[in-house]
């Protein structure tokens, strides 16, 4: 057996949390995609569309993250893929975040004054130029802050992809444990590297909001 | 032709039923004061013109086109009928400039000189030609919404909307606005007002509305209606001022 | 080839999944009544208590929302045995909900506190009411009223994240999906199931608090 250092402990969790930083990436960006057509079709006038947006938010917003992940990996392997972990624990986790940013931005957005969209439509504007040119640049200012503040629940999401077999920072912890028997640091060290990641973006997040309450509104 | 004509319109909330069948019509260049107590559907009515209520009964055309509801023939309505509203709904997030420059650009397609250039007019017309680059909540109420009207007289409308435009301001900042109202008047606008400011009723327009219970209780020249009051609902109405 | 979904296999292992669901709603239930009593009295040392414990809450709360729930898990059951503590794998599952839930329940309520008027601990003084009581018997009741939707939203974030247990094999619903799907082949099927049984509850539940909130606060308006 080979005899693991702490330094050599470290450097395995390290290394392994590129692709934590680089799942949490690809989850962000694509689950806001995904979040921001989900949320148009959540604050659109046909009832269809947004009927079809409230149950995505429902059925994503009310299951384990966890089941989503078993479902996207077997459900993929059911379509006659060989199925990577990266490709379903990416697929699961865009479909995750999109609900939530989704809900998170209806919400800025209907924290729009009434009087905005009357006033819009008085001078002529269409729906999409209303959201275009007044409604969504003041909401992305509010959206901000909870935005920032979700992205911390997407690198702790990550951490459930080591059950579907993806590499990352748990998947090694747990690896590492197995390898050193010493699961009171290597778990240890674990935390304070998820701790790392995310703490700065829970105070970017508070620290944005403050910044909002403090500031004149335009 | 009347411009604006208001035949048998009915609207309810609910079991709640607003208006009960109003007709009048509006000629062009006329300033009409529309007076009643708050909850007798005089704000309603001015919405249900401007498209922002949908109708239940009844019928308003503008300028010889219905008021119909898809979208398309409501942005055309609100191209020629422009709407300033009691709690002025500046963009916050633009200059005022900007504020007046923004419909321009995007409904019709003007160059951004030349929305400029309308923009510098209009708030000069409004006497705010220096605080083009003022954000809204760096004005006063009264300023706001001298803002708000360069912006509806931006896009050239043939009649303006007031809805209650004064009541949201401080005393001392009323005159302001309503100086600009009559200005306005005075070029010709045609102006429907919903308005608690009896004497500029009196002294600016040419008919004055009663409404009382969702329907038009009296309609006539200021001089009749506030002179000689022919029901006792508006007797008390004015009594009460 | 087409695959033809099979819930051939369901009659037989219904017995399985109910265990499962008892176990995962003993969790949520334990998880959020200790949970949430642990979260007043840290938003209470937080907001009112003495300073020194202060900025300990502070660390504990900052400690657990910024790592993952199944990284406190293993903490807790791999890790804690090596300083002497042992645990059983349900105890651990309790354990770390408990002290997850209690992290994110003291901020919740902690603003819920915060937005006291001052005017209310003034009354309270001014009816020669101790600190602790005038939060025990005037401040409490409406701060949880105000937070109690947001409260609501968390135990449900909560109670979904408990399937995450099965990865120290405490025997929870998601547990039982894993223990079916090796061995009947149909890992799909058992995990729609299961996936549909986990929205039924998270509905369930929903409405149950909003029902312990009418049942906790008939009608008073909080003071805002």
């Amino acid at each position: 057996m080979i005899e693991f250092t702490f330094w050599d402990i470290l450097r395995n969790l390290l290394l392994a949390a590129r692709w934590t930083i680089l799942l949490s990436l690809v989850s962000f960006v694509g689950g806001g995609l995904v979040g921001l057509l989900i949320m148009f079709m959540r604050v659109s006038r046909n009832r269809v569309l947004a009927g079809v947006a409230r149950l995505y938010i429902e059925i994503f917003q009310g299951t384990p993250l966890l089941m989503q992940l078993f479902l996207s990996f077997f459900g993929l392997a059911l379509l006659g893929m060989t199925v990577p972990a990266w490709l379903a624990a990416g697929l699961a986790l865009i479909l995750w975040s999109a609900s939530f940013l989704a809900e998170i931005w209806r919400g800025c957005v209907e924290a729009i004054a009434k009087g905005q969209w009357e006033a819009s439509a008085s001078l002529g504007m269409g729906r999409l130029q209303q959201m275009a040119y007044v409604i969504l640049p003041q909401a992305l200012r509010i959206a901000v802050a909870p935005t920032v503040g979700f992205s911390v629940q997407v690198v702790k999401g990550t951490a459930l992809t080591s059950i579907i077999g993806f590499v990352e920072l748990t998947k090694a912890g747990t690896a590492v444990t197995n390898a050193t028997f010493q699961p009171f640091l290597v778990y240890g060290l674990v935390a304070i590297i998820y701790f790392a990641l995310c703490w700065p973006l829970s105070k970017s997040s508070q620290f944005l909001e403050r910044k909002l309450n403090a500031a004149h509104h335009h | 032709m009347p411009l604006i004509t208001i035949d048998g319109v009915k609207k309810r909330f609910g079991d709640n039923e607003v208006l009960k069948g109003i007709d009048f019509d509006i000629e062009r260049g006329e300033v009409i004061a529309i007076i009643g107590k708050s909850g007798s559907g005089k704000s309603t009515l001015l919405r249900c013109i401007n498209g922002l209520e949908t109708i239940d009964e009844g019928a308003i055309s503008v300028a010889g086109e219905h008021v119909l509801t898809s979208e398309a023939a409501l942005r055309a309505l609100r191209l020629k009928i422009g709407m300033i509203f009691q709690q002025f709904n500046l963009f916050p997030h633009l200059t005022a400039g900007r504020n007046v420059m923004l419909s321009q650009m995007v409904v019709r397609k003007t160059k951004a000189d030349a929305a400029e250039a309308m923009a510098r007019k209009m708030l000069d017309r409004v006497g705010l030609v220096h605080k083009f680059d003022a954000y809204p909540d760096e004005l006063s109420g009264g300023q706001q919404q001298r803002v708000a009207i360069a912006r509806a007289l931006a896009m050239e409308p043939i009649g303006l909307l007031c809805d209650e435009i004064t009541s949201a301001l401080d005393p001392e900042l009323v005159s302001e606005v309503l100086a600009v109202v009559k200005e306005l008047a005075g070029e010709g606008m045609t102006l429907v007002m919903v308005t608690h400011e009896m004497r500029f009723a009196r002294d600016v327009c040419s008919r004055v509305v009663f409404m009382h219970q969702g329907r038009v209780h009296e309609i006539g020249p200021p001089e009749t209606v506030f002179a000689n009051p022919a029901t006792p609902e508006l007797k008390q109405f004015l009594g009460m001022l | 080839m087409r695959y033809q979904l099979n819930f051939d296999w369901l009659p037989q292992y219904l017995p399985t999944l109910i265990e499962g669901i008892g176990v995962t709603i003993y969790l949520i239930v334990v998880g959020a009544v200790v949970g949430c009593l642990l979260g007043i009295v840290c938003a209470w040392t937080r907001a009112l208590g003495p300073k020194p414990l202060r900025p300990l809450v502070g660390a504990y709360v900052e400690l657990i929302r910024n790592t993952p729930f199944m990284i406190q898990l293993f903490f807790i059951f791999f890790g804690l045995p090596s300083l002497g503590v042992q645990m059983n794998q349900l105890q651990a599952a309790s354990l770390a909900m408990i002290v997850n839930l209690g992290a994110y329940s003291c901020e919740i309520i902690r603003a819920g506190i915060n937005a006291t008027p001052r005017g209310q601990f003034e009354a309270g003084a001014s009816l020669a009411m101790g600190r602790f009581q005038t939060f025990r018997y005037i401040v409490l009741v409406p701060a949880l009223q105000r937070i109690w939707p947001a409260l609501s939203s968390q135990i449900v974030i909560v109670m979904l994240g408990s399937a995450v247990v099965s990865q120290i094999a405490a025997e929870d619903l998601s547990y039982a999906a894993n223990f079916i799907q090796s061995r009947n082949f149909r890992a799909f099927e058992t995990y729609i199931v299961s996936t549909l049984i986990y929205l039924a509850l998270s509905v369930l539940l929903r409405q149950v608090l909003s029902g312990v909130g009418w049942a906790l606060f008939p009608k008073r308006k909080a003071a805002q």
